[in-house]
């Protein structure tokens, strides 16, 4: 059985942010779900051994970049060509 | 004593010298360009782009990987190391985990007692570096980041070493000799700003281990370890314990401090990345032919030019260094090698040092001329000196440069060959003007000759031949009937 | 190349599209002046591609994905972008933060999913064609639901580069269409190797169907027709298979025992891919702009926490959980040989026969809102995971209906034998039509 703090430790692994009610119901959903996949501790065998498709490399070959209105295009916010994004200190 | 044993452990790492990034296609000459100019939907983590691995990258990783000694795994594979931070375009870093290229291997140091020392390594690693972080705003609440992702996706080799080094002396002397390595073997660049980045796990014997993070230049390694190793033997010392924790090192400070990071930032998630295939690489091991590698180069130097050991090491720790050393004495490496070794090692470096000049800036031929110069005794090691430092100067103040003949003649330099005359005056004076030193050298005060013999050479200004002045200095205190 | 322009301005009674354009220029070549709906997780350069997330309003991409590049290549009239379940999670389109795209067999029902969207457009005459894509039956169960064709190709065969990833080592962008033809000649135009994709294979499609299947070896899976399988479903595709048998194939049953614990284990994959693939979606670099005064964790959460629909976070938590510390060997690792048992049944099993068939979904199309909790949801993949798990082809053609609802025949290869299920599909389709 997961607890509620578990979850909630999830939740912030995650960066999902979940409190309140929704809490509660995810957690009530996760063990049913939980519980369905224990189905897997009866699984034996070995897993996959690569044997094709391996090695796969391309060459250094220097490829065009995106201009950089392409880039800046989409973000939140940008300064000086830089991209804004929230503070870490 | 024993609980007083420093234990440090290393991760360095390096940025791959590849033309493009790990992943993608972008250049990786980034430095003198505007941000985010060197991105594409792959390095910055744009929806529904995919990796595809830079072969180049690996086959560096690989020859690291022989010079060290290390095995390589029969299957390596990437995986994604998961965890948010606004530099990190995917929030995943992709890396290696559980299947590194290598594992094991050693680097062998000169150890502090003298002699040398292999110093354990654990693995070697591939991954690609994050974005660059700038902070904005100065008060709590206005606050801000701003990204760069020209860095993101810089392939980096991870070197991750046992906890064998045993003194701040000793880790500095690991990174160079990685360092030399890595250059000698052409897959990294030394000079480039950030190319080196250092994790150091420090603890005293008996205690909790500190991992400290972020020390970014070689300097920097000795001056973080000592500060931590400091701190834990004074908490030590007061009868407090030292806290398993990440601190992070100040440059500027010269000191470590504990990291407010998130409970969070220690479950990574790793799992395979499902976008790359696994390697199987360990047969090329074979087919990599190694440059010679800076212990050879060492041995060569000493057999080959009779360097002594300490010229030898000095002059091998750094490639380019060791390629201007055998450029100087190409033309003659009989006549030039011993004193080119010594001038090289301990001058030349000594005035690029407090010029804080690079070596890029000299011309070795000029060096060649200098020693000619030395060897014909056309110049005393006096005036070489002055020579060298006005051909540092010219150089670093951008004048056109100048033959060493030609400063020689400029500023008189010239040894006083057959001006017996004006070496026999000058010895007169000195002797007159400190009787005291002739008093002491009848008292037999090994001193005074060597004081009498300097004042001669100020007279002269250092261009008296030493041999002459010796023996002319000799007869007049003999005919002095000392 | 010439240049030539369509203009498309459907009835979309059925809000199968999230993005239409009205005026969809195209070139020459084979399909010259087709309109072609594209999935809205397969990325367009120019037109918004939004994976029907909110955490993904606004944003336009600077790039084709390949099968894209390729569709213009061909000639294709782009002429929308079509709904589907938030980032492929779900097997109706109701998890679209744009609301759910109706079923035109009847519009109280849904349309199946993920790309219900792209199945809807095409049961409704808007489009003879369209993109799906497939990471547990997303391509299947709405063609099945909504009567038409629908092809997951094996893994591999068609690039994902441009593709939104939900689970990378599940998922195939396929073709979608009226008939098995239509399908076969978009299948021509998107397979084939793309050296920006490193799970990309050379294994390009040149096939044109054939009706020709005499002395075809076909399995029937007793676990496609157990008890969790609809009578009504069952009935009619029996008597498909019966068809399929007055055409010259043999029958021979057979079992997959690994189906015990397969949907477990795809859903511990996918939820543990998506955790990462997702993490991405933090309002930097595109979609929703985060609050850069905040700290950066505080800021990621109230972007995401407002972006995600209840299904995305559900399986972001799930797979961020099945990956945290202590965990993997009980979920990830066991999943990984769980699936490799999966290929290993299948391969025991095309040791013996050519394919295998049986229902594409154990029901007809569910009822708006019919399913709301999250395991019986899940439980309703049952019989289209397994080709994802072990990476083969797998179709769903029409064959008849139940209660007045299309059903779909799932016909299934050994990898990399796309062309036989398509032979199988067509085979039938021209048998009854």
């Amino acid at each position: 059985m997961v607890s509620e703090n578990e979850v909630k430790h999830i939740g912030e692994l995650a960066d999902i942010g979940i409190d309140g009610e929704e809490l509660v119901a995810f957690t009530h959903q996760f063990n049913v779900i939980l519980e369905y996949f224990d189905i897997l501790d009866r699984v034996s065998g070995e897993p996959a051994v690569a044997s094709d498709l391996i090695n796969v490399m391309r060459d250094d070959i220097v490829e065009p970049s995106l201009p950089r209105d392409a880039v800046l295009r989409n973000a939140g916010g940008q300064e000086d060509g830089f991209i804004k994004a929230p503070r870490v200190m | 004593m024993a609980e007083d044993q420093v234990i440090i452990g290393l991760e360095v790492h390096c940025q791959l010298d590849t033309k493009s990034k790990l992943f993608c296609g972008c250049s990786t000459d980034y430095r003198d360009d505007g941000a985010n100019t060197h991105v594409c939907p792959v390095c910055l983590g744009l929806p529904g782009a995919m990796p595809v691995l830079n072969r180049r990258a690996i086959e560096y990783a690989m020859r690291v990987a022989k010079a060290l000694n290390c095995g390589v795994r029969e299957e390596a594979e990437f995986s994604r190391k998961n965890y948010f931070y606004p530099d990190l375009d995917k929030a995943y870093q992709i890396t290696q985990y559980d299947k590194p290229l290598a594992e094991g291997g050693y680097l062998e140091i000169e150890s502090d007692e003298g002699g040398e020392r292999k110093i354990l390594l654990t693995r070697i690693h591939v991954e690609e570096d994050p974005g660059r972080l700038v902070h904005m705003g100065n008060n709590e609440r206005g606050k801000y980041s701003l990204v760069d992702y020209n860095r993101a996706g810089i392939p980096l080799i991870e070197i991750v070493s046992e906890p064998d080094m045993r003194s701040p002396k000793e880790a500095r002397k690991f990174l160079n000799k990685l360092r030399a390595t890595l250059e000698y073997l052409s897959v990294f660049d030394s000079e480039k700003e950030g190319s080196l980045r250092v994790d150091a796990n420090i603890s005293i014997r008996g205690s909790e281990r500190v991992e400290v993070k972020n020390i970014t230049s070689y300097k920097g390694v000795e001056k973080a370890l000592t500060f931590e190793i400091a701190r834990q033997k004074n908490l030590i010392r007061r009868g407090q314990r030292v806290v398993r924790e990440t601190r992070h090192f100040l440059e500027a400070q010269g000191s470590t401090q504990a990291s407010r990071s998130k409970e969070q930032e220690h479950d990574y998630r790793y799992f395979p990345e499902p976008d790359l295939r696994p390697l199987h690489v360990r047969s090329w091991v074979d087919d990599i032919i190694l440059p010679e590698l800076p212990d050879a180069r060492r041995e060569r130097f000493i057999a080959q030019y009779g360097c002594s050991l300490n010229h030898a090491r000095t002059l091998t720790g750094e490639l380019k260094l060791a390629n201007f050393f055998e450029e100087v004495v190409a033309c003659d490496p009989r006549g030039l090698s011993m004193l080119a070794s010594t001038w090289i090692a301990d001058t030349l470096l000594g005035e690029l040092n407090y010029r804080g000049m690079s070596l890029d800036l000299v011309d070795p031929e000029s060096v060649t001329k200098l020693a000619g110069l030395l060897r014909n005794k056309t110049i005393t090691d006096k005036s070489g000196v002055e020579v060298l430092r006005v051909m540092l100067d010219l150089r670093m103040q951008g004048e056109p440069a100048q033959a060493p003949s030609a400063i020689v003649a400029r500023l008189n330099l010239g040894m006083t060959k057959g001006e017996t005359g004006a070496i026999a005056s000058a010895i007169t004076e000195a002797i007159n003007e400190n009787p005291k030193a002739l008093e002491d050298y009848r008292s037999g005060k090994a001193g005074a000759l060597n004081f009498l013999v300097g004042q001669v050479m100020k007279k002269t200004r250092g261009r008296a031949d030493p041999v002459e002045l010796n023996r002319m200095l000799a007869e007049v205190l003999q005919e002095r009937g000392v | 190349m010439g240049y030539h322009e369509i203009r498309f301005e459907p009835d979309d009674r059925y809000n199968a599209f999230l993005t239409t354009c009205t005026r969809a220029s195209h070139g020459d070549g084979r399909l010259a002046g087709v309109a072609v709906a594209v999935k809205d997780n397969i990325s367009t350069q120019g037109i918004e591609t939004t994976c029907a997330s909110k955490i993904l309003k606004g944003y336009v991409p600077p790039y084709d994905a390949h099968a894209v590049g390729l569709l213009k290549q061909a000639g294709a009239a782009i002429v929308g972008k079509t709904n589907m379940d938030e980032f492929g999670m779900g097997t109706t389109t109701e998890n679209s933060a744009f609301g759910p795209t109706l079923n035109p067999s009847d519009t109280g029902r849904v349309p199946g999913g993920s790309s219900g969207g792209s199945a809807a457009a095409i049961a409704a005459g808007m489009v003879p064609l369209a993109l799906g894509t497939d990471t547990g039956g997303s391509i299947r169960c709405p063609a099945a639901f909504c009567g038409i064709v629908g092809l997951k190709p094996t893994y591999g065969r068609v690039s994902r580069y441009g593709l939104i990833a939900y689970a990378n080592s599940l998922e195939q962008i396929g073709p979608m269409g009226k008939t098995v033809s239509d399908v076969s000649s978009l299948m021509q135009v998107i397979a084939g190797y793309d050296r920006r994709d490193s799970t990309s294979r050379e294994r390009p499609y040149a096939h044109t169907p054939s009706k020709e299947i005499k002395g075809l070896r076909i399995g029937i899976p007793e676990e496609y027709f157990g008890p969790g399988v609809d009578p009504g479903v069952t009935r009619v595709v029996r008597a498909a298979i019966g068809r399929l048998e007055e055409l010259g194939a043999t029958t021979k049953s057979c079992a997959i025992p690994s189906m015990d614990y397969a949907l477990a284990a795809y859903y511990v994959t996918c939820t543990c891919e998506a955790s990462s693939n997702l993490a991405r979606f933090d309002g930097v670099r595109y979609g929703p702009a985060a609050e850069t005064k905040k700290s950066w964790h505080d800021a990621y959460q109230d972007v995401r926490r407002a972006g995600f629909g209840l299904e995305v976070r559900r399986r972001i938590m799930l797979g961020t959980f099945a990956l945290s510390s202590g965990y993997y060997g009980k979920y990830y690792a066991k999943a990984q040989v769980a699936r490799e048992n999966v290929k290993k049944d299948f391969a025991k099993i095309f040791s013996g026969v050519d394919v295998i068939a049986g229902p594409t979904m154990p029901t007809i199309a569910f009822r708006l809102g019919e399913k709301s909790d999250p395991l019986p949801m899940y439980l309703s993949d049952i019989l289209t995971v397994p080709a994802n798990l072990a990476g083969i082809p797998a179709i769903s053609v029409p064959c008849g209906r139940s209660e007045g609802m299309p059903v779909g025949l799932q016909i299934m290869g050994r990898p990399f034998e796309d062309e036989r299920v398509i032979d199988v599909a067509y085979a039938y389709e021209q048998a009854v039509n």
